[in-house]
């Protein structure tokens, strides 16, 4: 976010007010419509019932309810937890989150900041919610959650690599970690010479596309990748003892990381806040960018909450075999292939 | 510069030191993990302990008897009529196909056959109880695996069997029309058209799960080889039911049983698997629940007239004598061995039913499998508790 | 139906005999090799058979069913009381109201089923042959002060729970089992519930009211509830 909005010069206390507030913003919105969307109303369809319909029009105001009611629930704390690391937990998983919100840009001069590494911090910042889910896990002080917690180690650690080299084919064609600089490659991009609708590098790196959800999906624990939770199995995992507002919050964590990581995925492989046809530094998008990169996020976390509620889960075993010896492989595969690409054309 | 509690301090650190190192050497031990009595995976109060390995199980036993309701023993201070009231809750998802094993060992004492009307209209509810309870089984099996989706489909389509139930025999789930003779009450008018819809309903799903779940991969692989049980040890376990058709052994007491259902009376096929794995458990229940649909479908064709009650006193005193009868349940094999002493009540019932065997085979099978695998198998096993713990 | 004193060679008395040379091979085939531990036995020909054999070759007919006749299902386990409710009728009050005389003091004797009995106490188990479908029913006597019988567990592993079963229900100790705890009742229960003289509290303490339809419909004029009884047809 530059440091002008509408011609108005604003003091720094005011900027970090407003991009303090947007943050918020940032992450309670995507969590808010992909509960709504696809947790509720998706959901529901596909499995041929119709959801909360009382609260609010078709139920929209049912996220509040729920709210409401996480808010009234006592807080419990096992007898034999460690009580500190156990409150802690859920703040190391959201402050992930709100550490990913910062690198997406939302126009041409809408972004929290601006740094030549972005790609590299936000995948850096992703795996701090690990740490979280390990002290969960750990300080619950019970067998499910632990059992879960290490799951979701060995999982996430495993997936962070598949993630990281998807990204790679990306960086490599746009030829910067900049993620502003990675909407405007696109933007400006020509498919063989014609220019019409710039380069969505979805077309180039469609490999790396998948890999990512993929590994997104893993990275959010959600189904087939959900043994970390797996309430069939671990009750729900590193879950199990939370109760209440810190349930919430990793609720919350949960769907805004899964929003978060799709409106990464729409920015890199989709056009961010791009729309063809205009040009990308019109100061239009810094109005209908928003728009335009939740509509692509809302697209991209379709696929993830598709696979969500179809799929059966995977066994450990399984899930790190996909990923050490499939995933990564393909992706090595991919980043060489793009990197020869690159040099012929 | 030590003073004696620092140097204390030192041996005692010393000591914790070396404990360390012996136990670094030693194996670590298990841990236990005790799933349920309130446990998802355990659709029930079914508890099982698990001594684990990290993942793996050494060695797991399962507990129950948080649902035992004693009916063997209630069934002796009660007239054989009210028998069935008591057997219905036994497996409350296919709570009529309960009632037929032990009227049919009523009847075989008393020497009364019930018409062939009855007969017929019994084996249509028999097997419309047998969709009802089956069908749960193939969503369920997708949510144990973490599959949310198939089991709403499975209670969407469950209602309209129970619907059918319901119309005639006034009870959802526990219908309590089955009478030594016969049966309570006549089809309602209409009932067999829309039955045959229903049956139409009932194939869709069927469709439905091969698409959403059977061919799925991740499906595929975690049951395709798990929970491996070969035939001869299912036999001596006792297991019945598709879990044992699905270790290849072709036993259908539909087809083998010679017992007064009209099940002779109609085309139909007995499925088997020759894996013995949780996948083929599964295939064999889906493709029983798509043959029920046809014999329901042949019988709804020719359901012969006449009356749905023999001529038997309306007071029912039983010869003495013994029987022991058993029919092909949705869970498997279900028996009574009823002993009279020529009452109004019985002097001994004994239940077998089908969980109670199908589920004493766990601690064999669920032995090196992973945790994950320990939910694929009890699922595959598919057991309800009130049929476990009777 | 029941004739206590069947040999091996009658079929039951009273009934047309009928062949049914399947179920008697079997008979033949466990009197071949049990001697004198087959005690009797009852085909039903078409339906079912029963034998019933010593206590000391309980294992034994197990070994012989499995490996001589094909037994290779093992169907269930469990046991008989035979002796006679002592709580005399009440537990089954709806006898008293349907002319039975009430003042029933004396015990009555004891009566054993199919294949007769000697005991208090009767095993009792079924395995099944998944390939000819012919079940048999064993039937043994146990002391009635001790009852005590061989665990088939090294023949059918599935005898396990319905050993254990037997043992907390019945109070019938399983010679060789690993495992002998409660299964379904909680471990400090003290009695065997399905022992005839263990009382079923909840009847001690509220009568069953005999039979009687509930009440009367609308329309059905003078009730005859209280003696015509059992389920409207």
């Amino acid at each position: 976010m530059s440091s002008t909005i509408l011609a108005i010069e604003l003091a720094y206390w005011q900027q970090t007010g407003l991009r303090a507030l947007l943050g918020l913003v940032g992450v309670l919105l995507p969590a808010g419509i992909l509960v709504y969307l696809f947790l509720f109303k998706m959901m529901s369809f596909m499995q041929s019932r119709l959801g909360p319909m009382e609260a609010g029009p078709y139920g929209s105001l049912q996220l509040l309810a729920e709210v409401g009611k996480f808010f009234q629930k006592e807080d419990l704390i096992p007898a034999a937890a460690d009580r500190v690391v156990f409150k802690m937990a859920p703040f190391v998983v959201l402050i992930s989150t709100f550490l990913l919100v910062l690198v997406i840009p939302a126009g041409p001069d809408l972004w929290f900041i601006d740094i030549d590494t972005g790609i590299f911090l936000a995948l850096a910042v992703s795996s701090i919610s690990v740490i979280g889910i390990l002290m969960a896990g750990w300080a619950s002080a019970s067998k499910y959650s632990l059992i879960g917690g290490l799951r979701a180690a060995g999982q996430l650690v495993a997936y962070e690599l598949p993630l990281v080299l998807a990204v790679m084919g990306v960086v490599i064609q746009a030829g910067t970690l900049n993620v502003q600089g990675i909407v405007m490659a696109q933007a400006s991009g020509e498919i063989f010479g014609w220019g019409g609708i710039g380069n969505p590098f979805i077309l180039t790196q469609f490999v790396g596309f998948a890999i990512f959800l993929i590994a997104v999906q893993a990275e959010l624990t959600q189904p087939p990748f959900d043994m970390p939770v797996a309430e069939s199995e671990l009750v729900t995992g590193y879950l199990t003892e939370y109760s209440g507002l810190r349930f919430l919050m990793f609720f919350i964590g949960e769907f805004a990381t899964a929003g978060i990581f799709s409106a990464l995925a729409a920015t890199m492989f989709l056009g961010g806040w791009y729309v063809p046809g205009l040009d990308p530094t019109d100061n239009l998008f810094n109005v209908i960018g928003p728009l335009v990169l939740i509509g692509k996020m809302v697209l991209v976390a379709f696929l993830i909450f598709w696979f969500r509620f179809t799929y059966p889960r995977f066994r450990e075993d399984q899930l790190q075999q996909l990923a050490w010896k499939f995933l990564i492989p393909l992706s090595l595969v991919n980043i060489v292939a793009t990197g020869i690409l690159k040099v012929v054309f | 510069m030590t003073d004696v509690s620092n140097r204390n301090q030192l041996a005692y650190i010393a000591a914790q030191a070396s404990d360390a190192r012996v136990n670094v050497e030693f194996e670590t031990e298990g841990m236990t993990l005790n799933l349920g009595p309130q446990h998802p995976a355990t659709h029930g109060t079914l508890r099982v302990i698990v001594k684990l390995d990290g993942e793996r199980v050494l060695r797991a036993d399962p507990m129950m008897g948080y649902m035992h309701r004693g009916y063997e023993k209630l069934a002796e201070v009660r007239t054989y009529p009210q028998v069935t009231t008591l057997v219905n809750r036994i497996d409350w998802l296919g709570s009529f196909a309960n009632e037929v094993p032990f009227i049919l060992a009523a009847e075989r004492l008393m020497e009364v056959e019930a018409p062939p009307r009855a007969q017929w209209i019994r084996t249509i509810l028999f097997e419309l109880s047998r969709i009802a309870n089956v069908i749960l089984f193939l969503g369920d099996m997708g949510v144990q695996l973490g599959a949310v989706t198939p089991v709403f489909f499975a209670f969407r389509d469950r209602e309209f069997v129970l619907n059918q139930i319901e119309a005639v025999t006034g009870g959802r789930f526990h219908p309590n029309f089955d009478r030594i003779g016969g049966l309570k009450d006549d089809i309602p008018k209409g009932w067999t058209e829309e039955t045959t819809g229903v049956l139409g309903r009932i194939r869709t799903f069927c469709d439905e799960m091969e698409d959403l779940v059977t061919g799925n991969e991740i499906f595929q692989a975690r049951t395709r080889g798990i929970g491996v049980i070969p035939a001869e040890v299912g036999l001596a376990y006792g297991l019945s039911g598709a879990n044992i058709r699905g270790s290849g052994v072709d036993w259908d007491l539909r087809r083998d049983g010679g017992v007064g259902l009209a099940h002779d009376q109609v085309d139909w096929k007995v499925w088997t698997h020759p894996d013995g794995d949780s996948f083929s458990r599964y295939w064999v229940r889906l493709q029983e629940v798509r043959e029920a649909c046809g014999i329901i479908e042949q019988l709804l064709g020719g359901i012969p007239s006449g009356p749905v009650m023999a001529k038997v006193p309306r007071i029912i005193k039983v010869p003495a004598g013994e029987a022991y009868v058993e029919t092909e349940n949705p869970l498997g094999v279900m028996g009574y061995y009823v002993v009279s002493k020529g009452d109004l009540v019985p002097f001994r019932v004994k239940i077998r039913s089908a969980s109670f065997s199908n589920i004493s085979i766990t601690p064999w099978v669920l032995e090196g499998a992973y945790v994950p695998d320990v939910v694929s198998i009890l699922a595959s096993l598919y057991f309800i508790l009130g049929d476990i713990d009777r | 139906m029941s004739s206590p004193d069947t040999n091996l060679d009658e079929v039951s008395e009273g009934h047309e005999p009928v062949a049914d040379p399947a179920r008697d091979a079997i008979v033949a085939s466990l009197a071949d090799q049990l001697g004198d531990g087959l005690v009797a036995s009852e085909v039903l020909a078409g339906t079912d058979v029963w034998v019933r054999v010593t206590t000391d070759s309980w294992l034994a007919t197990a070994t012989v069913l499995r490996d001589t006749c094909g037994m290779a299902y093992f169907n269930f386990l469990s046991a008989i009381d035979w002796m006679p409710s002592p709580f005399g009728r009440d537990m089954d009050a709806q006898v008293d109201l349907v002319g039975a005389d009430e003042s029933q003091v004396d015990p009555e004797p004891m009566t054993w089923g199919v294949t007769g009995g000697a005991t208090r106490f009767q095993m009792i188990a079924r395995v099944h042959d998944p390939v000819c479908h012919i079940g048999v029913t064993v039937k043994a006597d146990l002391d009635a002060d001790d009852p005590r019988v061989d665990s088939w567990m090294p023949v059918y592993p599935g005898a396990d729970w319905h050993e254990r079963e037997a043992w907390e229900m019945f109070g019938i100790t399983i010679v060789g089992h690993p495992n002998l705890v409660n299964l379904y009742l909680p471990s400090q229960f003290e009695g065997n519930p399905l022992r005839k003289d263990y009382p079923l509290l909840a009847r001690r303490v509220k009568p069953w009211p005999g039979i009687v339809d509930v009440e009367a419909m609308p329309g059905d004029g003078d009730g005859d509830a209280a003696d015509e009884g059992g389920e409207g047809s």
